[in-house]
């Protein structure tokens, strides 16, 4: 066997190393400029609590998470029963941003799937949705105790986001301090 | 129920495909007459199991059934009958189907037209085809099953991604597939060359035109792929070095190579291992096209559904045909003596020269479609690599291609006099140079150094391909096809070089404000806006603009620019208005409303753009013609005898007798 006949397998492993590392690089997460800095703040009516406001404020000094849903989004309806039952098993509070959505549509959105939500702000206009930088309904943020975001989920909550990320994540942030 | 037959028949198919796999293969090696006949009932039961198996997916398109989460994620009740078809292989896991299918199909051909093959080395080829058809039917089933069932019943489905319910793009996959695919029968029969230990003038002459069909497939379905993006995703341009454009671009340079060292193979014994090595290339960056876009390590404009579990399953599957053919590569290619020799100037020099500056240019794409993913291996942050570089790389590696291409035709094999050839193509250097002075000057804008070497290498490569013809001095109806083929392919690759070369140089590109009724000149054209209005297609609403477009008195056409917006949380399209010509497009696009009746408009003329598609077609007609040559079928007959009259020690017949 000659040596030359070597080198393009060679070459290939080379190559199949860098893939494989890759793989595990995922280049579509690029960091989000909102992580570690403080959620940013809004005032806006309750969807479910006529009269009712509801701000990030609110919340300060529990760990809490951020949902961005619509009733036109597809994706929300796949998520919404594993989202619903991690909120229920770690009673974790979770607003909802209804996200440029129809208050009647989202009524009955939330009627026939459930509502998982302890507070759903209404951000009928969507300018919530630019101070949170969305462009991908769901999102899901979640906030530590001093009320500054920790993680942010583009697209929707799975079994798997779950149990590796928003699980671990919560009660980690659950142990801190204020 | 449909799904489930349709389940089922791919669960046979590969049951069917690894029977395939493993027993005509095995045959050969021991000699087992039943076991190599194996080969051609299995390839054929495999595809009618998977024409079973697409036919039910269709179906359940066609009858909206969303309790199949693949057709519910895809597809509504609203949406034309086509674009329900072309949905089939819309996403991910339908196009892994049409994939698995189409490999099928090729096998099927294969074991159909082998009337010259021997027994044996058919049964290698179609076990080798079986070994890929087995890894893709398992990815199929075990990450990507089409037919998994969703519960609750949605009432309706979401839409097919918008960029997708185009015409074009309806036959696009199919075609880049076919051409994809098509490789792997070249491999094959590279890797059963390799397995017997012998490779001949007959093998090269067995592989020549496969390898030309599914080139021609390729070249049609990038050609497409880019017509598409020009008129659909309304950027105005027809390449973007993007890296699933790339990841096509790769094997057809590759297979541009092969199917010219496939010749030297043939015609003088030479280039054996190397033709080999590219027969395997080809393939593999077909196979390395598929990990880029299904595993989404790297980002690109295609944003396909990708996952890196997808990804590790093609890049074990990668490594295991890869790497084991250039193993069995590494053993068997120092037996695989060329016995052709040939001097400095020679046709085979030429071809040498094609095939190092194709592979240059493969190279150069690789290089630059990975960089980005070495340099974040790396842990040096993520970073792209832009037309720039591909630009500067290619440029040159084409001029010297086109180049040698002129010569290449008239170089005698084995040993050629430089004064011989060049007194036949001075007379055509000559008025090639006085053209590429004279386009610039007369008929274009201003003049423009790189536009005069563009035009100087279009008018070498078409006017030596065409005095090649007339040298052959036989009547135009008498010569072979082959010779017509490589004639029209090389005009073809001139006509693209001249409209890329044209069409860079010389396009005007504006983007500008427009309000009802307003004019705006351009390239002595004139554009009338006259506003936007909303209509409704059959399933998207859309702001239509009308410009109407003057030159002068006269009237030239009336364009209606769109924005789609297809609903369902999905991008807003943009549908440009284009009126095509063959010596100009004039280009419309809507931009953003800008309040006030105001809109942002994109305005291109572009010279001869259409030309870079015309070469493209030229290209495919030729190496049509090529592969239908009748040479090939009438060798293939005279090369069956001496097979039965001589049995090797490998051929079946003798352990029949």
């Amino acid at each position: 066997m000659k040596k030359s006949a070597l080198i393009p397998l060679a070459v290939f492993a080379v190559l199949v190393v860098f893939l494989g590392v890759g793989l595990g690089l995922k280049p579509r997460e690029v960091p989000s400029p909102f992580i570690g800095k403080p959620v940013p703040q809004f005032v806006l009516p309750e969807l479910m609590k006529d009269g009712k406001t509801i701000s990030p404020a609110d919340l300060k000094g529990q760990v809490w998470m951020l949902n961005v849903f619509a009733s036109w989004c597809f994706a929300c309806r796949a998520e919404h029963e594993v989202l619903s039952a991690f909120i229920n098993a770690e009673k974790i509070p979770v607003v909802g941003l209804n996200y440029k959505d129809e208050a009647e549509d989202a009524k009955n959105w939330l009627a026939a799937l459930g509502n998982p939500y302890q507070h759903i702000a209404f951000d009928y206009k969507g300018d919530v949705g630019i101070d949170y930088g969305v462009y991908g309904v769901p999102e899901t943020f979640v906030i530590d105790k001093k009320g500054i975001i920790r993680h942010k989920q583009i697209g929707p909550v799975f079994d798997e986001t779950v149990v590796d990320t928003l699980l671990p994540l919560v009660l980690k942030l659950r142990e801190e301090k204020i | 129920m449909l799904p489930e037959i349709g389940h089922f028949a791919l669960v046979l198919a590969l049951v069917v495909a690894i029977v395939q796999s493993v027993f005509p293969i095995l045959g050969a090696a021991t000699n087992n007459a039943q076991w190599i006949a194996l080969a051609k009932p299995t390839a054929r039961a495999q595809l009618l199991c998977l024409i079973v198996s697409f036919a039910c997916l269709t179906a359940s398109f066609l009858i909206s059934d969303f309790s199949v989460l693949y057709v519910a994620s895809n597809s509504n009740t609203l949406m034309p009958t086509i674009y329900k078809v072309s949905a089939v292989w819309g996403a991910h896991e339908g196009s892994l189907l049409l994939w698995v299918l189409i490999l099928a199909v090729w096998a099927y051909l294969v074991s159909v037209f082998s009337k010259g093959i021997s027994a044996v080395m058919l049964a290698r080829v179609l076990s080798v085809m079986g070994m890929i058809g087995v890894g893709f039917l398992l990815f199929t089933l075990m990450t990507s099953n089409p037919f998994e069932r969703l519960f609750p019943i949605p009432l309706e489905g979401k839409t097919l991604n918008p960029l997708l319910q185009d015409p074009g793009l309806a036959i696009h996959p199919p075609m880049l597939y076919m051409g994809y695919v098509g490789f792997s029968v070249a491999f094959a029969f590279a890797i059963a060359a390799m397995l017997g230990g012998k490779l001949d003038a007959a093998w090269a002459r067995w592989a020549r035109p496969w390898t030309n069909i599914a080139w021609v497939f390729l070249t049609i379905g990038i050609a497409l792929g880019s017509w598409w993006a020009y008129y659909e995703l309304g950027w105005g341009g027809w390449w973007f070095w993007d890296p699933v454009e790339n990841a096509s671009l790769m094997p057809w340079l590759v297979g541009t190579a092969l199917i010219h060292s496939l010749a030297v193979t043939e015609k003088r014994a030479a280039f054996k291992s190397w033709t080999v090595l590219l027969a395997i290339f080809a393939f593999s960056l077909s196979l390395l096209g598929t990990f880029l876009v299904r595993s989404g390590v790297l980002t690109s404009v295609h944003a396909f559904a990708s996952d890196p579990e997808r990804g590790l399953f093609i890049l074990i599957f990668l490594i295991l045909v890869v790497g084991s053919s250039l193993l069995l590569y590494a053993f068997r290619a120092p037996k695989l003596k060329s016995t052709g020799t040939f001097d400095l100037v020679s046709r085979e020099m030429g071809l040498l020269v094609n095939n190092i500056a194709l592979i240059a240019m493969t190279v150069t794409v690789l290089l630059g479609t990975l960089y980005p993913l070495f340099v974040d291996s790396l842990g040096g942050g993520k970073i792209s690599v832009g037309p720039p570089y591909f630009n500067t790389l290619s440029i040159p590696l084409g001029a010297v291609l086109a180049s040698a291409m002129g010569f290449g035709l008239f170089l005698r094999w084995k040993k050629d006099k430089p004064e011989r050839v060049f007194s036949k193509v001075r007379w055509v250097l000559l008025v090639a140079l006085v053209t590429a002075f004279l386009v610039p000057i007369l008929l274009m804008d201003f003049f423009d150094i790189k536009a005069v070497l563009g035009v100087f290498l279009a008018s070498w490569v078409s006017l030596t391909a065409l005095l090649w013809v007339q040298e052959q001095g036989r009547s135009p109806f008498k010569l072979p096809l082959a010779v017509w083929g490589a004639s029209i392919a090389h005009i073809g690759f001139a006509v693209m070089v001249a409209g890329i070369t044209l069409t860079s140089v010389y396009s005007t590109e504006k983007d500008v404000r427009l309000v009802q009724g307003q004019n705006y000149e351009m390239s002595g054209y004139s554009f009338l806006f006259n506003g936007v209005k909303e209509i409704q297609g059959p399933n998207y609403i859309a702001q239509r603009g009308e410009i109407v477009v003057t030159r002068g008195s006269e009237s030239i056409v009336t364009l209606h620019p769109e924005k789609r917006n297809y609903g369902q949380d999905t991008m807003p399209m943009t549908e440009a208005g284009i009126d095509g010509g063959f010596f100009r497009d004039l280009f419309v696009a809507l931009g953003e409303p800008l309040g006030n009746d105001a809109w942002s408009v994109r305005i291109y003329h572009k010279p001869v753009v259409n030309w870079v598609w015309l070469g493209a077609a030229l290209m495919s007609l030729g190496g049509l013609f090529a592969a239908f040559d009748k040479r090939y079928r009438r060798v293939r007959r005279r090369e069956e005898k001496p097979v039965v009259q001589q049995p090797t020690k490998s051929d079946v017949k003798e352990a029949v007798a």
